[in-house]
């Protein structure tokens, strides 16, 4: 160690655009790390010996490793450790929800704050991005055709492990555009989209093809896949299908699924002065729900000129499955939280536009099976909430088209792919699946983690077979 | 890319192209749609395969020029590539067991109930068609309707070709004439839809109908399709497009699709200036 120690009890606060300027443009928030921050905070790690940050890292990436060599100013080093366990770390740096993960278990945030793990790894992997003039080699091939249906993180993965071990790997996508939810989710205030494609160009460089335009179970079945001459098919097909609530008003002009609104700002670019995508220009936003999507759609709404945007939400504050960070920068560009809050009906004026939302108040009750407490309806609490569009952010569920069109695959009554275990291996001979498709919508960590795990399995199932 | 290797004008505001797509020729059926985009940056547009073939590749599309994008399509000739071709996406029509059925088609409705009546008749079916249209110059499909149709009714609103009237009227009398037909498909404007349905329920006539809501994916990921059918919500590009006419809720998807009215009329007069100062 030929450095001092940073004894510093707080985090190195990370740069962002004003909240002011911020809310309106589509610009990146979290700024990064500059050299000098990063290798300061670098040197509050303690390289604990028993690394419980690393055992909360959904991919167990050697924090404390690569943490050393970001202080000792090994930027490459750094970036060669995180490398060896994650495919995606200038995304992951982002959007993981460190809070619960390995900055949860940092020693150091017994007594201040945690190290900013997450920051690290985004500056590692930004300072490689921007610093490496060295072509990705193409490996020897091997052989093997092995096919990847969907492009986001978990298919994306998958993808490049099997290529570095010399399969010649095709990714399908339905969309016009690779990444998922991370081009047509995320949005660019969080996410720019420049990193996604660099991450997919590297992958084209190692000679992955992406077919867009190709809706696995409509143009081309799993059983057609084989057909090909694939030996083996990875489904990452995600968990796209919005959930609406079922009550009266929903098919009013002005509701929106997260999916729709989010999808025509990110993927079609309405954000944009001279986009050709259409979207409401709403004075007050209601976003149903509390998770990262109910924070995206809600931050995106602001962007677009919404002067009120509300976040209704039927538990409390604390409750908030969203990342906290997230939360935070909501809070301050102006959101608006109606927490303990629950609509019943979305109310129309004479044109079929939406007015408002008829909710009612709600209180916490006892602890339910996921150990939080219900949220029961507060007897005559019922008022409107002014509204012109109101956006559902209630959750996800798997895509019906590749289950309904491959059979022998079993899934269970959510629509979730099932599997066996760790390596991702479905009810059918040489299928595998993970990510969302598998968990339902979770995280882009997790589903990369088992894009990873799958191409392992995949690789070892090819080779069993000689 | 994908090619356009034939592209012909059907009448003024009408055009057909055939695009090299082999992939969907080989599976495309009648009742199915393909999501294009002229050009990178274009929207994602939905349009019904009006025709294909398995063997040379393609997929034939009949579009009318609507409003910025479909301008955009048609500023395309034969040899150049639209940026985006997807499909074929929906379910496709269902065709099993019918005997005796009515097809009706309204305007660009027609290029979607042509293919449907083809098949039908490609089945041993027999096919009563009833075509409606504003005026002369507008009528399509006319000698492809009497090829696939043992009975053909042309109607006009001005009465400018053909008979003068709806085609509800023409649909009413094929059924006073002792016509028992098993399933009336009718696609066309929603307006027209909701009628030929108002009246096929007074005969108990199962209808069958085509919706076109505004979509985005077509794969059931927006939402942005959906529809009330016997109360329940259904996404049209997944769903269907083909609904039972007698549950769909017309008035609710009629307001849907004046959602964007705004924004299209801007975008339609924007496109005609570009289009000007390009010719
Ligand atoms: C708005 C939003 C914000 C989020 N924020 C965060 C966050 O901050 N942090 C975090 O960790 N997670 C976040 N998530 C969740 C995270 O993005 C997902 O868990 C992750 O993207 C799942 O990856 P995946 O590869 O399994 O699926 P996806 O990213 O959904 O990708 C699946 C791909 O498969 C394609 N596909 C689907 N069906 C077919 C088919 N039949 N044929 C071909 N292709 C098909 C889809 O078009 C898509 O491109 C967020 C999600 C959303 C929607
Ligand atoms: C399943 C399906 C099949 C279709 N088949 C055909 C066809 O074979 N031939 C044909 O001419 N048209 C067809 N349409 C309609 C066609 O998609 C629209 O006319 C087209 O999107 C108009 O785009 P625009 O930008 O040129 O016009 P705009 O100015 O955007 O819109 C004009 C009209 O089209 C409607 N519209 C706009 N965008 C969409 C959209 N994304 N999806 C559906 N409707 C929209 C609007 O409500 C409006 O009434 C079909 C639509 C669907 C959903
Ligand atoms: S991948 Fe996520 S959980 Fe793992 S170290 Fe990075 S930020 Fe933490
Ligand atoms: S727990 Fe915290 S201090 Fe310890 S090694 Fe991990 S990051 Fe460093
Ligand atoms: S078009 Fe998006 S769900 Fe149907």
């Amino acid at each position: 160690m030929a450095f001092q120690r940073n004894m510093d009890p707080k985090k190195c606060p990370m740069p962002v655009q004003d909240p002011e300027v911020r809310r309106s443009n589509f610009n990146e928030v979290a700024l990064g790390y500059t050299y000098e921050m990063a290798v300061n905070e670098a040197r509050r790690c303690l390289n604990c010996k028993n690394k419980p940050c690393t055992t909360a890292c959904p991919v167990s990436i050697d924090i404390p490793a690569f943490i050393e060599r970001v202080a000792n100013e090994d930027m490459e080093g750094a970036f060669e450790i995180i490398s060896r366990s994650s495919s995606l770390p200038a995304v992951c740096g982002r959007v993981c929800p460190q809070e619960n993960q390995c900055e949860g278990k940092c020693v150091r945030g017994i007594k201040g704050e945690s190290v900013g793990i997450g920051r690290l790894e985004r500056f590692v992997a930004d300072y490689h991005r921007e610093h490496c003039t060295e072509k990705p080699s193409v490996p020897e091939p091997n052989g093997h055709k092995v096919a990847i249906i969907g492009a986001g993180p978990s298919g994306l993965t998958a993808a490049g492990d099997l290529a570095k071990l010399g399969y010649k790997v095709t990714v399908y996508e339905a969309l016009h555009l690779a990444g998922g939810v991370l081009v047509y989710g995320i949005p660019e205030f969080r996410l720019p989209k420049i990193i996604v494609q660099k991450e997919i160009d590297n992958l084209k460089a190692i000679g992955v093809d992406i077919e867009t335009n190709m809706v696995i179970g409509k143009v081309l079945t799993v059983d057609e896949l084989f057909e090909m001459g694939n030996e083996a098919v990875y489904i990452g097909s995600g968990a796209g299908l919005p959930r609406f609530m079922n009550i009266p008003g929903e098919s009013l002009k002005g509701v929106y699924s997260a999916n729709e609104y989010l999808t025509r700002i990110n993927l079609m670019k309405a954000y944009k002065k001279d986009s050709k995508t259409p979207i409401k220009h709403s004075k007050k936003v209601a976003v149903v729900g509390g998770g990262n999507v109910a924070m995206d759609a809600a931050r995106s709404a602001k962007r677009m000129g919404a002067e009120e945007v509300y976040i209704v939400y039927r538990r409390s504050m604390e409750e908030l499955p969203a990342r906290k960070e997230e939360v935070e920068h909501a809070v301050e560009e102006g959101i608006i939280f109606k927490t303990l809050t629950n609509p019943v009906e979305v109310l129309g004026d004479e044109n079929g536009e939406v007015c408002g939302m008829k909710c009612v108040e709600m209180e916490l009750g006892e602890p339910d099976a996921s150990g939080r407490r219900r949220p029961v309806v507060k007897e005559g609490s019922e008022f409107v909430l002014e509204a012109d569009t109101m956006i559902m952010s209630i959750g996800t569920s798997p895509n019906p088209l590749i289950r309904s069109t491959t059979p022998g695959l079993e899934t269970n009554k959510h629509g979730c792919i099932v599997t066996d275990g760790e390596n991702g291996l479905t009810s059918r001979e040489g299928v595998y699946a993970g990510g969302d498709a598998v968990t339902g919508a979770a995280t882009v960590i997790l589903a990369m983690g088992a894009g990873k795990a799958a191409a392992k399995a995949i690789d070892e199932y090819i080779k069993s077979k000689g | 890319m994908y090619k356009i290797v034939r592209k012909k004008s059907l009448n003024p505001t009408v055009s057909l192209m055939e695009i090299e797509a082999p992939l969907i020729a080989k599976k495309a059926e009648p009742g199915q749609f393909i999501i294009f985009r002229a050009k990178e940056d274009s929207e994602r547009v939905p349009l019904t395969i009006a025709d294909f073939d398995r063997e040379k590749g393609t997929v034939t599309i009949i579009y009318q020029i609507v409003g910025g994008s479909t301008m955009e399509l048609d500023t395309l000739e034969e040899g150049e590539c639209l940026h985006d071709f997807v499909g074929p996406l929906g379910r496709p029509s269902e065709t099993d067991g019918l005997k005796k059925v009515a097809v009706i088609g309204g305007g660009v409705g027609c290029a979607i109930a042509y293919p449907i009546a083809k098949k039908l008749s490609a089945l041993g079916c027999e096919v009563h068609s009833v075509v409606g249209f504003r005026n002369k110059d507008l009528v399509i499909l006319e000698d492809e309707f009497r090829a696939a149709s043992s009975e053909l009714r042309i109607m006009t609103d001005d009465g400018s070709y053909g008979t003068k009237g709806l085609v509800t009227n023409a649909l009413e009398e094929l059924i006073k004439e002792g016509n028992q037909y098993d399933e009336v498909i009718a696609i066309g404007p929603l307006i027209m839809m909701k009628f030929v349905c108002l009246l096929t329920k007074k005969y108990n006539i199962k209808t069958v109908v085509s919706m076109n809501p505004i979509m985005i994916d077509g794969t059931g990921m927006c939402g942005g399709c959906r529809l009330t059918v016997g109360g329940e919500t259904k996404f049209a590009c997944v769903d269907g497009p083909d609904f039972d006419g007698h549950l769909v809720d017309f008035d609710e998807a009629m307001h849907r699709g004046t959602m964007y009215r705004d924004f299209e009329k801007h975008a339609r007069d924007e496109a005609c200036n570009l289009l000007k100062q390009e010719d």
